[in-house]
């Protein structure tokens, strides 16, 4: 069976969202999406997951529980939950940007809006995930904070930010975590993705000449990727 | 005495709002929006409204018409088409006042003008860029031991609410019977007059006949007026009743750039009144 990097930034998605906790993961976007049911009928079945709408359902397809928009407010309070989201900026620290480029009262470019990113980051642990990774999106310094990185949370101290909790970031090419200085690290880049590559694809530095190989899926995580993707729709996202 | 019949049109409904009103639309996105009220609104001389949303269309057709002088928002998506070409043209030429909140701190507002408080607290916000942008929310401390320097969100009070339902009765019981009630109910019970408009007005005894375990009802106390359009969430979805009409967004979002399609997407968009 042909490995795609498709098929590598799914099961490092699903390795992002392993747990052994009772918590509602929240993903965004396709990978993240396949990935997170792959995490759950692989290393953690006990994730909740939403059927894309409102409402919390097993793998098979059955409704245990509602899940509207104001319940996800409610279980964002509540911490138990993870979310995963886009970044359209990043910079080192993790803060990240989905509202706008340039000045906020009349923006170069004016994108979503900050979403529910300053509340995810606040209250419970966020991961990110970007598709097609650029030293544009790799940032010295994002025009707006929406989600809170790890220097801002430092500097409300460790009571407000208790519930902080930057996770990963996975890209098209690696998977990186935070180091205890709270800045990127590489954790591992995909096979095939070279330190130079990396570095090209970012602002500011990562080192990683060093760094092990993403892992691959297995037979059986291929297989399973197959059946909860049968549209590709990962290949619109990380082609071929 | 019988309870009052409060069916109106949407033109009539429209007419009772004032300018410089704060308007509160219900929906999501491009889902279940009040599109047949938003479109009397852009047929009425309203202005200077400020207008409170989990954004959609309704925000970049008013956003367009120039009505808005500030707006209260999370975001603002066609969901299917992620940017809406309309408010972010507006927004990057600062046509309005742009008081961008946290999706959480928007509900946390509404939800304090629902219970009459002047705030709520959160620590949305906090460490983000975007309280700078909103210099009229202030924090408060806790006042029992952990002493936390809480986000005191703004009571977000409306002078009306336009949110569209599937059924209601002529005395302003409504439900919804969509996967996700979204704030509807929350709109209503933030707002002096909730105008309500629905897909199709019911005797009481059969409000509920259709209703599940997503279904919503919205009390006849807090509604002001029903407003009986079928199709009246235009474009948007409307599940179970309608899915969204992709063909009839994808020309509204190309109306920005192409004027054909624009004069194409006003005829069907203005041509056909409920």
């Amino acid at each position: 069976m042909t490995v795609h990097r498709a098929d590598i930034c799914v099961a490092a998605v699903a390795d992002a969202f392993a747990t052994e906790d009772e918590i509602v993961a929240s993903p965004m976007g396709w990978i993240p999406s396949i990935g997170a049911r792959l995490a759950r009928r692989s290393t953690s079945p006990q994730l909740m997951l939403s059927d894309g709408v409102a409402t919390l359902t097993t793998d098979e397809g059955f409704a245990e529980a509602h899940l509207p928009y104001r319940e996800v407010f409610h279980l964002l309070y509540s911490t138990k939950r993870h979310v995963m989201m886009g970044a359209s900026q990043i910079d080192a620290f993790g803060n990240q940007n989905i509202s706008c480029i340039g000045p906020f009262e009349a923006p170069k470019a004016m994108l979503i809006g900050a979403r529910g990113a300053p509340g995810n980051t606040l209250y419970h642990r966020t991961s990110y995930w970007v598709p097609k990774q650029s030293a544009r999106i790799f940032c010295d310094a994002v025009d707006l904070v929406c989600g809170v990185g790890n220097d801002r949370a430092k500097a409300l101290g460790s009571r407000l930010a208790r519930h902080h909790d930057l996770h990963r970031v996975v890209t098209n090419l690696g998977v990186f975590g935070f180091g205890p200085d709270g800045k990127m690290i590489v954790l591992s880049l995909h096979p095939g993705v070279e330190a130079e590559e990396l570095q090209t694809a970012s602002s500011f530095r990562l080192e990683a000449s060093n760094a092990p190989q993403t892992r691959l899926p297995t037979a059986q995580e291929l297989k399973w990727i197959a059946e909860l993707d049968p549209e590709e729709k990962r290949y619109i996202e990380v082609p071929k | 005495m019988s309870r009052p019949d409060k069916c109106m049109s949407a033109h009539e409904a429209i007419a009772e709002l004032e300018d410089g009103m704060t308007v509160g639309i219900g929906g999501w996105g491009s889902r279940r929006k009040p599109m047949a009220l938003v479109r009397a609104l852009l047929e009425s001389p309203l202005k200077d409204l400020t207008i409170v949303s989990y954004g959609g269309p309704d925000v970049g057709l008013l956003a367009r018409a120039r009505k808005i002088k500030r707006l209260l928002y999370g975001f603002v998506s066609l969901d299917s088409i992620p940017l809406e070409p309309y408010f972010r043209a507006a927004r990057q030429r600062g046509e309005f006042e742009a008081l961008e909140m946290d999706e959480g701190m928007l509900w946390w507002g509404l939800y304090a003008a629902a219970l009459n408080l002047p705030f709520l607290p959160t620590r949305a916000g906090l460490g983000s860029d975007i309280l700078d942008h909103l210099p009229q929310v202030k924090k408060v401390r806790s006042p029992y031991a952990d002493c936390e320097d809480l986000v005191a969100v703004p009571a977000i009070k409306l002078d009306a609410a336009l949110i569209h339902v599937h059924r209601a009765d002529a005395a302003g019981n409504g439900v919804i019977l969509g996967p996700d009630p979204y704030f509807d109910k929350l709109y209503a019970q933030a707002a002096k007059h909730t105008y309500m408009s629905c897909e199709k007005v019911v005797e009481t005894d059969q409000l509920f006949g259709e209703a599940t375990y997503q279904s919503e009802s919205i009390a006849r106390i807090n509604v002001h007026a029903v407003i009986e359009a079928p199709g009246g969430a235009g474009f948007t979805e409307c599940p179970p009743d309608y899915g969204r009409d992709e063909a009839l967004q994808k020309l509204y979002a190309q109306g920005a750039k192409d004027e054909a399609a624009w004069a194409a997407f006003e005829a069907r968009f203005f041509g056909s009144q409920p």
